[in-house]
């Protein structure tokens, strides 16, 4: 299945890249594991496991690393929001 | 229209006056606005030349999560208190030192139901929707941190804790 990943704030900096289309081999079925996928590819990919309180929201929602995927997902990553 | 989120300004008090146009039930309306300062980040000690003073802002956002966050959080307000009508406006983009960033007034018959919602608004806001600040500095370029003391204030406003 292919999913959409976003990246945004200090995290889409570090990794020189706000959006990435990605067809997940066979056993990545969460968010936790899209995660561990990314950041096995070393650095910069590496500050996907080092952000601290890293968030996730699948399709526009906030979630838990336990997630489960589907295909046609967008996965966005980013650090903990500072606006208002 | 009750959540927006653009580069341009506001006029509150167009805002604020909208909010009670052409009705005669409501009794109070609350409002906050949120401005840029120009001081240097929690906790830093600053030198000679001041080189920690924020310039500049630029907020950067997630583009339908944050409507979508924003409209839940007024949605949730809607549910805990009586309102007869709420404005929320965030602003993105760069903005300078005493630019508005964010507006939030409630609406309701009575005064306790709109500060309690307007203050709720705020302290849900800072901790759930997909905004970032970055500063510029003379020293370059920082993301501002999350404050561990957004986190206690939204979560004030969970059943079972004062």
């Amino acid at each position: 299945m292919t999913v959409k990943v976003l990246f945004f704030a200090g995290l889409r900096e570090a990794l020189g890249t706000g959006s990435e289309s990605l067809a997940l081999p066979g056993g990545v079925a969460t968010v936790g594991g899209l995660r561990d996928l990314l950041a096995a590819r070393g650095e910069p990919w590496s500050a996907l496991a080092t952000t601290k309180n890293l968030r996730v929201a699948l399709n526009q929602q906030m979630v838990g690393l336990d997630a489960p995927l589907k295909g046609g997902d967008e996965v966005a990553f980013f650090p903990p929001v500072t606006g208002g | 229209m009750t959540v927006s989120v653009q580069e341009a300004d506001f006029d509150a008090g167009a805002e604020i006056a909208a909010l009670s146009a052409g009705r005669d039930d409501v009794g109070a309306v609350a409002s906050f606005i949120g401005l840029v300062r120009a001081d240097k980040a929690a906790g830093e000690t600053v030198g000679a030349g001041d080189t920690a003073a924020v310039k500049a802002m630029t907020l950067e956002h997630y583009p339908g999560m944050t409507e979508k966050a924003l409209q839940e959080i007024v949605t949730e307000a809607q549910g805990r208190w009586e309102l007869q009508g709420v404005r929320v406006i965030h602003r993105v983009g760069r903005l300078l030192p005493g630019e508005r960033i964010v507006f939030v007034a409630a609406a309701s018959s009575h005064r306790g139901d709109a500060f309690a919602a307007c203050e709720f608004i705020m302290d849900y806001l800072k901790t759930r929707a997909p905004f970032w600040k970055k500063e510029e500095t003379p020293a370059g370029g920082r993301w501002v941190d999350a404050r561990e003391s957004d986190d206690h204030a939204a979560g004030r406003w969970v059943a079972g804790k004062a």
